[in-house]
């Protein structure tokens, strides 16, 4: 007997058709298209093909601006990552200071970007901020307007204030899944504090550690608000990163064409050293090894 | 090696946890620790392991006072309900961790791995690491740890209790021939009676933190020297009835009379508490039985071997266990049999005062 065949449950599948193509599909084949043409406005197009793709992978000042966009996401992860996990662990366990830490630890997650950014511009000042007057009372001469390397100092102190809070919940939240038991049968085996961590602790986090990996890699490659408030992708060009790069492209310029082969190269880098990460931190090859 | 308890008591703020347990267990003896959850056994395994101090008496090594020395400085291996292993490690690893953290000589660590993966037949799960592993084969690795440690005193939480039945019984019977021949004193804790019975030894049961009895589990079984102790070691639980002493028989509430024989003869007159186990509440007259009692069926429950006839009576609700399936409709009448030589008789402070005559029990 033949299987019923219902044309009709094509119908309980158009929504989810409709918003995917409407939210992401139709937004990205926009962009695509403008990739591949070139408008001077009032809507005339002229053919462009793959040129505006050839130019921007020879420039210079996209290469200039992914170094940077890649040297701060590396810095960023190598701080972060570590400092969370070893804040998770400095967390009571139990008590009253739990929900002290965090409430502690969500409130820079909750302030609005923009504003941490204005924060820090203020804080960083010299003449009336808090850290840029202190730092130059002692005797450092600092100023994140005119010194790149201030400039960098400030944005990434700025983005570890910011985030490193994410990486301590997530951290935090596998520590708690860890049973009591497993501490106990570690103190019964005589294994020091450092064994614990590597042995148990390590391992049990290993899942919300590649999550939180992850999410700082992705928002961190794609920076904008802070440093746009903070300086403004200065001194000279040494704090624009891809994300202010493609705005000042865009808007600044109004090319659109090599603007959206950016756009488009952008989140194809995103979407590759993702996967890059996924796939080296998910392959255990210890395991592989012992299974073989 | 022998393990003292003396008047240990364990309290957390208000809370007493463990309430003066004084306990003397004697190398390459096993003993069951048996109470319902809740009761302290875990506390009191870590009072002995020394994972806690006590907040009152004392523990004892061979005659050592050892209270308030920490767990790292004693020698004890422990394995519990959960299934704890270093989970990045191997079985190998993991079986090898606490000789590695003694600092052993690698030819050592390794005839030891292979020796207690022998024993419990882990040696093709070597390169695996604990995720890989069944449960069964995950606790079996936990108990090759604490196998190869080779401590004088190993406690096992509730080993078996996450396992599947079949595992659970191919394990039980395992467990202790594994570790008699290392000749520690090996410590047992379980909720569950039949469990207890298993695996024979001594038993020491629990009662909200006081230890109620201790002494060979078969003596316990027979010989409950209070309520508690019967109720605690029973499953299905114990049926209790209050009856009246007088005039050479025991009056139950719904008309039933029982002759004063066997444990029941001899007592003095007045009230008195009765217990007999489910299996001893018979749906067919057998020799012995003298009384019949009517009650009504509350709940069936059929395992298929057996079936759980809950009864409703003026004297209380009881449990009766026979053999076979019986389908009987809940809210109908039924009539059962008792016979007084199954009868424990408790006094009015619940302590023992005649017990079935072991070869009436075992009959």
């Amino acid at each position: 007997m033949d299987k019923p065949f219902n044309n009709r449950a094509w119908f309980l599948v158009l929504p989810v058709f409709a918003l995917v193509a409407f939210s992401a599909i139709l937004p990205l084949m926009t962009v695509v298209n403008y990739s591949v043409q070139d408008t001077f406005g009032s809507n005339v197009f002229f053919w462009a093909g793959t040129d505006w793709y050839v130019q921007l992978l020879n420039s210079e000042r996209f290469h200039q601006a992914l170094g940077r966009q890649l040297m701060f996401s590396a810095i960023v992860l190598i701080i972060q990552i570590p400092l969370g996990v070893v804040i998770a662990l400095c967390m009571p366990r139990k008590g009253w200071g739990v929900p002290v830490c965090l409430v502690l630890m969500a409130l820079p997650l909750l302030i609005p970007w923009n504003v941490v950014g204005t924060i820090w511009q203020v804080f960083g000042r010299g003449d009336i901020g808090l850290l840029g007057y202190t730092l130059n009372r002692m005797g450092f001469s600092y100023n994140y307007v005119n010194d790149v390397g201030d400039a960098w100092l400030t944005i990434i102190a700025m983005d570890v204030w910011h985030w490193t809070s994410l990486v301590v919940l997530l951290a935090y939240a596998g520590l708690r899944s860890i049973p009591e038991a497993y501490y106990h049968a570690a103190q019964i085996d005589g294994a020091s504090r450092w064994s614990v961590f590597r042995l148990i602790q390590l391992p049990k986090m290993k899942h919300v550690l590649i999550i939180a990996v992850l999410l700082r890699f992705m928002d961190s490659f794609m920076i904008y608000t802070e440093p746009f408030v903070l300086t403004g992708g200065g001194p000279g060009n040494s704090t624009t990163f891809l994300s202010i790069d493609l705005v000042k492209l865009a808007l600044g310029q109004f090319d659109l064409g090599p603007a959206a082969a950016m756009s488009i190269v952008y989140f194809l880098v995103i979407l590759l050293l993702s996967w890059v990460f996924y796939t080296v931190m998910t392959n255990d090859p210890d395991r592989q090894g012992g299974a073989a | 090696m022998s393990l003292t308890l003396q008047n240990v008591t364990k309290k957390a703020g208000a809370a007493t946890h463990i309430s003066d347990v004084s306990i003397e267990l004697a190398s390459g003896s096993l003993n069951v620790l048996l109470g319902p959850t809740l009761a302290g056994k875990t506390t009191l395994m870590r009072l002995m392991a020394g994972l806690e101090a006590p907040t009152s008496g004392r523990v004892l090594f061979d005659g050592k006072d050892v209270t308030g020395v920490p767990v790292q400085k004693r020698n004890v291996a422990m394995v519990y309900q959960q299934f704890i292993n270093y989970p990045s490690l191997s079985v190998y690893e993991n079986i090898a961790s606490p000789l590695r953290v003694a600092g052993l000589a690698k030819a050592e660590i390794d005839t030891r791995v292979r020796e207690a993966a022998a024993l419990l037949r882990l040696e093709p799960m070597f390169g695996r690491t604990p995720l890989e592993l069944s449960g069964g084969q995950q606790q079996r690795t936990a108990l090759a740890r604490a196998l190869v440690k080779r401590a004088p005193l190993v406690l096992l939480d509730e080993p078996l209790a996450n396992l599947d039945y079949k595992l659970r019984e191919e394990l039980r019977e395992e467990l202790p021939k594994i570790f008699s021949a290392s000749g520690a004193v090996l410590v047992y804790a379980t909720t569950e009676p039949s469990e207890a019975l298993q695996l024979g030894g001594n038993t020491a049961t629990l009662d909200r933190g006081r230890m109620t009895q201790f002494g060979r589990t078969i003596d316990v079984y027979r010989r409950p020297v209070d309520r508690i102790t019967a109720e605690t070691f029973s499953d299905p639980p114990m049926n209790f009835v209050s009856a009246e002493i007088g005039a050479g028989v025991a009056r139950l509430p719904g008309d039933v009379v029982l002759p004063c024989r066997g444990p029941l003869s001899g007592l003095p007159d007045g009230p008195v508490t009765l217990g007999f186990r489910p299996n001893h509440l018979h749906l067919r007259r057998t020799d012995g039985d003298t009384a019949s009692v009517h009650a009504k069926v509350a709940v069936v429950e059929i395992t298929g071997s057996e079936s759980f006839i809950h009864v409703r009576h003026p004297g209380g609700d009881w449990i009766a266990l026979t053999h076979g399936v019986h389908e009987l409709k809940p809210g109908s009448p039924v009539e059962l049999y008792l016979d007084p030589h199954h009868m424990f008789v408790f006094g009015a402070d619940d302590r023992l005062v005649a017990a079935p005559k072991p070869t009436a029990a075992a009959a």
